[in-house]
């Protein structure tokens, strides 16, 4: 112990290149959660294909050529239309061509076969029917459209002859937003009921762990089917909308809840925060300059791999006939028309709203895995 | 040894509810601290020493009231005209008082935050205490990088990229960058290396020479606090079984105690007639200590009248205290000299 004084140690366990600006050392923890993120080949996935579907969402009404109530005349149970591509004039062109419907002799379905005289080219920027923006202005530009005398249903037609694209771009702003709003409630709800619980501790915290407990045994299902049970009929559908968000959350809160006490409780006692304490920094200071920005990962995280439950949670109430009602349309509302069985196997396109849950729910986990494979080794 | 005392502990308790059930009944105490005095002189460095669970780090979170203290008093000197009772000052009359004593934690990976750059990390007792801000804050802190060997350029580093040795020192930066008077350190040295640990031990009796510190310094080995200490304080299931002059206490021993932690202590020269001492059993449990002295299930000089009656801490030699009651009688085994 009486070797020579070590004072001046030169740092050379250190990583190598220390000097420049970028390297590793001068990175902040969030820098570094970002960048291992952006190496998650799944995330990454998730990232790309969740925004162009939000994108879709939030474009819905001028991305679908069709209102979701429109009916095309004489197109009941219609399948998607064919593309084909032909250059007409030097302009590389897709167009389709007009069906004409006939009956089977003796199941008396619907038959649909292309006319392959007149070819329909398909327009961009078409004028089309009238949708509102925000309920501020109308609108009537499309991004794509045929010309009247045939229509284009690229994920074919449901039994009154509606179109499913339309339907199910419409759908996916229902179905996607639910999600963050529910996830935003819970959070709220949660970093409220979580950091009482967590803050004063005892017999609050004893109180609220026990509701919480009996809350996550409650299968959530049967819960989230009694509460939705409740919503009046009557209600428009951006009510039932809302209804429906704060179900999903009344659930969804929980999870958050433990998370937000578990991280303040672990939190609270480590040495950096006695520290700040012994420094003199207030109870406000210590929370919002060292326990916040030290879980805000994990909230994230959390936040992100609930977004799915909530998105399925929707689907099923509203498949089961308790969610969204006609005529709110979602992705679970479009599911219904699966439900009997002759549909599925004559007209299999309408299980295409389907592979969009199936899609997006991936995508979220994904997401998820990659911020939390990201956070975890900085987490605490 | 200074003669004035800068921290006078008297009568330090402190006890901890152990709660139940739904309603969180009290059903017990664990008696974490249970009266515990002891003295720091101005400059000086008390070693505490006991095995995991005696209640050290208690001691330590009482006295810069970290954990409010069951009873007791807590007499820190300020200032030659200033002195507070740390037990009984309200807490927001104490923040601004936070800047004259500080601590220094055992695990370099959770005293730091891990969000904060050095610069911020180091620089936080400055600025809670209004001292410095801006431009003079970072030539404080590079200042204070240098003192505690590091290079001032890293202050824009964050603590991961740092290894424990260095992180440790960046922990004793930030206890002195307000100039206090006394520092707790709590097993500065016990989670790094053994070439590390002999670094940081130098650097803490620099600066205390330097800056005139008073340390307490609690350790679970009395090998760490030989080099440090002027006096060291042996503690046991909450309460103190001796204290005394390093010397006395490394050489003559006076407490049982004592004399298995000392046979523990590695000699660098083989010595045949020295025994180590094994201890029988755990230590006692602080909830529910045993009758008597409480080191009687594991003391191989324990007679009948060491359950029954507890012994008092009473000076046994000059300024040795102990709390045994057959001391005087006893013929124990220090360290080699
Ligand atoms: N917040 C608390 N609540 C209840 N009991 C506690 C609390 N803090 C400490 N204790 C108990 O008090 C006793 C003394 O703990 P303390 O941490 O002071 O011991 P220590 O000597 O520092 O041990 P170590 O060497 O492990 O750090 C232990 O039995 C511990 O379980
Ligand atoms: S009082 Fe008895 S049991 Fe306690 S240390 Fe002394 S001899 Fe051992
Ligand atoms: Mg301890």
């Amino acid at each position: 112990m009486d070797e020579a004084d070590n004072k001046g140690a030169p740092s050379h366990d250190l990583a190598p290149a220390p000097d420049a600006d970028s390297s590793i050392e001068y990175l902040s923890r969030a820098a570094l959660i970002r960048r291992r993120f952006w190496r998650h080949r799944l995330a990454r996935l998730g990232i790309a294909v969740l925004l162009p579907l939000y994108f879709l969402a939030i474009f819905a009404d001028f991305v679908a050529p069709y209102r979701a109530d429109t009916r095309l005349k004489g197109f009941k149970d219609a399948p998607p239309s064919v593309i084909r591509f032909g250059v007409e004039a030097n302009i590389f062109q897709p167009y389709v061509y007009a069906r004409k419907r006939s009956f089977h002799s003796k199941t008396f379905r619907e038959i649909y076969t292309e006319v392959e005289e007149v070819k329909y080219p398909i327009h961009f920027f078409v004028r089309g029917e009238p949708y509102s923006v925000l309920g501020l202005f109308e609108l009537d530009i499309h991004l794509f459209g045929v010309e009247d005398g045939t229509n284009i249903t690229l994920f074919g037609t449901d039994i009154v002859g509606r179109d499913l694209f339309s339907r199910t771009t419409i759908a996916a702003r229902v179905s996607l937003f639910i999600g963050l709003g529910g996830v935003a409630i819970s959070f709220v709800l949660g970093c409220l009921i979580g950091g009482i619980s967590g803050y004063f501790g005892g017999i609050i915290d004893e109180f609220i762990q026990r509701v919480i407990d009996l809350l996550i045994a409650i299968p959530t299902l049967p819960l989230w089917m009694a509460l939705s049970a409740a919503i009046p009929i009557k209600w428009s559908v951006t009510q039932t909308y809302f209804a429906i968000t704060i179900v999903l959350s009344v659930v969804g809160w929980t999870g958050l809840a433990r998370v937000v006490r578990g991280k303040l409780l672990s939190l609270r006692d480590l040495d950096f925060v006695t520290a700040a304490r012994l420094s003199g920094g207030s109870d406000l200071y210590v929370i919002t300059r060292h326990l916040l920005p030290n879980f805000a990962s994990h909230l994230i995280v959390s936040l992100t791999l609930a977004i799915p439950g909530m998105i399925l949670g929707e689907t099923a109430l509203s498949f089961i006939g308790l969610g969204m009602q006609e005529p709110g349309v979602s992705w679970g509302v479009l599911l219904q028309d699966t439900m009997n069985f002759g549909a599925l196997v004559h007209q299999p396109w309408k299980l295409i709203p389907g592979f969009f849950i199936i899609v997006t729910v991936l995508m979220f986990n994904f997401v998820g895995d990659g911020l939390r494979d990201a956070a975890d080794p900085y987490s605490l | 040894m200074s003669a004035q005392p800068i921290l006078k502990v008297q009568g330090l308790k402190k006890y901890f509810p152990v709660e139940r059930g739904f309603l969180r009944r009290v059903v017990g105490q664990v008696k974490a601290v249970d009266d515990v005095s002891l003295e720091i002189g101005a400059g000086d460095t008390l070693g505490l020493v006991g095995e995991s669970g005696s209640g050290k780090t208690t001691v330590g979170r009482c006295i810069l009231r970290a954990l409010d203290p069951t009873a007791g008093k807590i007499h820190f000197q300020i200032n030659e005209q200033m002195t507070v009772d740390m037990a009984r000052i309200n807490r927001r009359d104490l923040r601004p008082l936070r800047r004259y004593a500080n601590m220094i934690f055992q695990d370099p990976f959770y005293s730091l935050d891990p969000r904060w750059t050095v610069l911020d990390i180091v620089g936080e007792p400055l600025k809670l205490a209004k001292l410095a801000s801006g431009r003079e804050l970072e030539e404080r802190v590079a200042h204070l990088m240098e003192i505690v060997g590091l290079e001032s350029k890293h202050l824009r580093r964050y603590p991961h990229a740092f290894s424990g040795g260095q992180r440790q020192r960046i922990g004793v930066a930030r206890a002195l960058a307000t100039n206090p008077r006394l520092i707790i350190a709590d097993e500065p040295v016990s989670a790094l290396d053994v070439s590390t640990q002999a670094q940081i031990l130098n650097l803490l009796k620099d600066l205390q020479t330097e800056f005139g510190l008073a340390y307490l310094f609690i350790a679970h080995d009395l090998s760490v606090v030989e080099h440090i200490s002027d006096r060291v304080a042996v503690m046991y299931v909450g309460k103190l079984v001796e204290v005394a002059p390093k010397e006395r206490l490394f050489f003559f021993p006076k407490h049982p105690y004592t004399e298995a932690l000392l046979s523990a202590v590695p000699r660098p020269e083989p010595d045949l007639e020295k025994k180590r001492i094994i201890l029988p059993g755990e230590i006692a449990n602080p909830a529910d200590p045993p009758s008597g002295c409480a080191f009687h299930p594991r003391c191989q000089y324990a007679q009948d009248r060491c359950r029954a009656e507890t012994p008092a801490l009473r000076e046994v030699g000059p300024g040795q205290w102990a709390a045994c009651h057959f001391a005087e009688e006893l013929e124990l085994v220090g360290a080699p000299q």
